[in-house]
């Protein structure tokens, strides 16, 4: 039992987890995110709100979501059964549109015309244009020049969607720096835009705010597991960029403490390379993007560039919750390499029939590890974020095949 | 009285407005700073804001973002910056030199190992972007402590009791954001800072210096006429850009604009 995690209920009305969160923002944001705070207050205890959120997600996001029991993986690793929790199969491809549509009907609500979102891998990206154009609202998407390098598909899919995809140049061109730039946009439309953050960082109220939209995913599971085996699983595994799907897979089960929260950060090329996009197990506690967190930055606090196989974890931060977790022992950080990714993502792509995301191959290479020292009575539930079809282009060309 | 107190005491009795020129600490190279910075003073600056090089200047333009980048190729840091205004002041012990930047190169020194440093150098203020006194009162207390001025921001969303907020607990001067923007913006409009700052100056009897969007000698002039003093920062790093392999031109554009400047604003400032 853990004393700090007894009764959970972060964040503090200021958006802290212990020492980490909070709203780190320039003054001209301070006001926008205040007004974004008290709607969604609001509308978070609004039953007309709620409903709508409720058949959005059943009818256009395809919820529920599966728990798919990998029968052949389990049996083939010899150790404890696992689960898929299927997020792949939603709407768009990843756990992504869980958020976004809560977001969207926030912007509605709060009369805002014109949304901007920053995306790594794209899945955020994605995710956001199709609410816009659902809703029919303008839509501005950033985005590192690398990222839009190596996801074109999904830079085309925004485009389809009738999004404006702005190729970010700045500093490593990567995620974080669409997130300075979509911060930069903010603060210069901030009147009639909504800015839909796609994981659990930034300012308050975004890492609760998203939590509590994709934590239908740990909710759904937690009663799909019961329902499939009479008990709770004895482990989540979930891969950790920014972390919003780990947040929203362990959320309802942090106060079961029977249940192991593990998340897998992106090694790279290994830790000791320092290659490697792993802020929770090998960086130290600073400030970015509104919050305190655990960074990936020199001793003189400057950031450092981060390195990933797959985009979508390629964040020299991670969600304040994550940190605090991390600090009080209820959740687990571990990492995983680019190379043992791809094992996961080749051993779930045969052995199941089911082609994951890069980055959810992350969480797949380490339940390989782990699968094998548990009781087959055990169980662990794997949260499948998303799904592979994004990432052809980056496989093929590992393989060195063109297509 | 600290030293920016005293210097805007004075401006205001001479009924001068302040010209404060804001350039990156390193920028394009570290030998060129503290040289940079006895030049502005010659031609008449009366505070220097010396920007601390930081990998994500989330609320500059492109232009100081540049900058930050030239400034990092060379090593600089939040240390090295702290050494540069020991070095400035060796030989002047009177012109305010305000560090602005962002939160994390303190957060990595460590709150009271920075405010002891910042007195040591004799920096008169700090402002830092991403912390505002919803979370900054601790690093506040420490400046405070060892009278170094934390100054805060206004922006044209701020509210009454924002600005109050900040008439509270920052001293030296308050910055306020002459526009909705980044650093370097050209949308200013004038009558929507002269709306502002009388809401401003209904709540707070600190100092105002404008900034964002102020780039030569007419902006200046209008905008000086509003505040107590205006803020240029992209206008002059854009010599600097221009003038990469030519350290002593960027130097000699850059005095020549703020003379400019200084000119229009002592104009604007006879009644």
């Amino acid at each position: 039992m853990n004393p700090m995690t007894e009764n959970y209920n972060k964040p503090d009305e200021r958006g802290h987890f212990g020492p980490y969160g909070g709203m780190f923002v320039a003054e001209t944001l301070m006001p926008p995110i205040q007004e974004l705070n008290a709607a969604y207050q609001r509308y978070l205890a609004d039953p007309e709100f709620i409903a709508e959120l409720d058949a959005d997600l059943q009818y256009y996001v395809g919820r529920p979501s599966p728990l798919y029991y990998a029968e052949r993986w389990s049996r083939e690793l010899g150790g404890a059964q696992i689960y898929l929790k299927r997020e792949d199969l939603n709407h768009t491809g990843s756990h992504k549109i869980n958020n976004t549509v809560g977001q969207a009907l926030l912007a509605k609500r709060m009369g805002k015309t014109r949304i901007i979102a920053e995306t790594g891998a794209g899945q955020h990206g994605v995710a956001t244009a199709t609410v816009a154009a659902r809703l029919g609202l303008e839509c501005v998407v950033y985005m590192g020049a690398v990222d839009v390098a190596r996801q074109s598909l999904n830079v085309y899919r925004m485009k389809l969607l009738g999004a404006t995809v702005v190729a970010v140049e700045s500093g490593s061109k990567t995620l974080k720096d669409a997130l300075n730039e979509a911060l930069r946009d903010w603060v210069t439309h901030v009147d009639n835009t909504f800015y839909i953050i796609g994981t659990v960082a930034g300012p308050h109220p975004y890492p609760a705010m998203v939590r509590d939209f994709q934590a239908i995913i740990g909710r759904e599971a937690k009663q799909q597991c019961l329902d499939a085996t009479g008990r709770l699983p004895d482990a989540l595994v979930a891969c950790v960029g920014g972390g919003s799907n780990a947040i929203g897979l362990f959320y309802p089960f942090i106060d079961d403490h029977s249940v192991k929260l593990i998340g897998v950060e992106a090694a790279g090329d290994g830790v000791a390379t320092g290659r490697h996009s792993a802020p929770l197990c090998a960086g130290r506690p600073g400030v970015l993007h509104g919050n305190r967190t655990y960074l990936m930055a020199d001793d003189d606090g400057e950031i450092i560039e981060t390195h990933s196989i797959s985009a979508g974890l390629d964040y020299p931060g991670v969600g304040p919750e994550h940190a605090w977790l991390k600090d009080t022992g209820r959740a687990e950080y571990v990492n995983i390499t680019d190379n043992e990714a791809l094992d996961g993502f080749y051993a779930l792509t045969r052995m199941e029939g089911i082609i994951p995301a890069l980055e959810s191959s992350h969480a797949m290479a380490y339940t390989m590890k782990l699968a094998p020292t548990m009781d087959k009575e055990q169980i662990i539930i794997v949260n499948l974020s998303g799904r592979g079809d994004k990432d052809m282009q980056t496989m093929a060309k590992r393989e060195g095949i063109e297509l | 009285m600290s030293r920016l107190a005293v210097t805007f005491e004075q401006l205001a009795q001479s009924g001068r407005k302040a010209l404060i020129p804001f350039i990156t600490a390193g920028d394009p190279h570290p030998d060129f700073t503290v040289s940079m910075m006895h030049a502005m003073v010659a031609v008449g600056v009366d505070v220097i804001e010396l920007g601390v090089p930081f990998s994500d200047p989330m609320a500059d333009g492109p232009v100081i973002q540049r900058a930050s980048e030239r400034a990092l190729a060379h090593k600089m840091s939040l240390k090295r910056t702290l050494a540069m205004v020991v070095e400035f002041r060796n030989t002047n012990q009177h012109t305010p030199v305000v560090l602005m930047g962002y939160l994390n190169p303190i957060e990595a020194m460590g709150y009271e190992a920075f405010a002891n440093a910042a007195q040591r150098a004799e920096v008169d203020g700090v402002l830092t972007v991403d912390l505002p006194p919803e979370e900054g009162l601790e690093c506040r207390e420490l400046l405070k402590a060892r009278g170094v001025d934390p100054i805060f921001l206004l922006a044209p969303n701020s509210s009454d009791e924002r600005i109050r907020m900040m008439d509270n607990i920052g001293s030296g001067y308050i910055y306020y954001v002459s526009l909705k923007g980044v650093t370097g913006a050209g949308h200013l409009n004038s009558a929507d800072v002269e709306s502002k700052l009388k809401q401003i100056r209904a709540n707070t009897s600190l100092p105002i210096g404008i900034g964002f969007g102020v780039k030569d000698a007419e902006t200046a002039r209008t905008i000086g006429a509003l505040g107590d003093g205006v803020v240029v920062g992209s206008a002059l790093i854009s010599k600097i850009e221009a003038n990469l392999d030519n350290c002593d031109r960027a130097k000699h554009e850059i005095c020549e604009l703020l003379a400019s400047m200084r000119c229009a604003l002592d104009e604007g400032s006879v009644k």
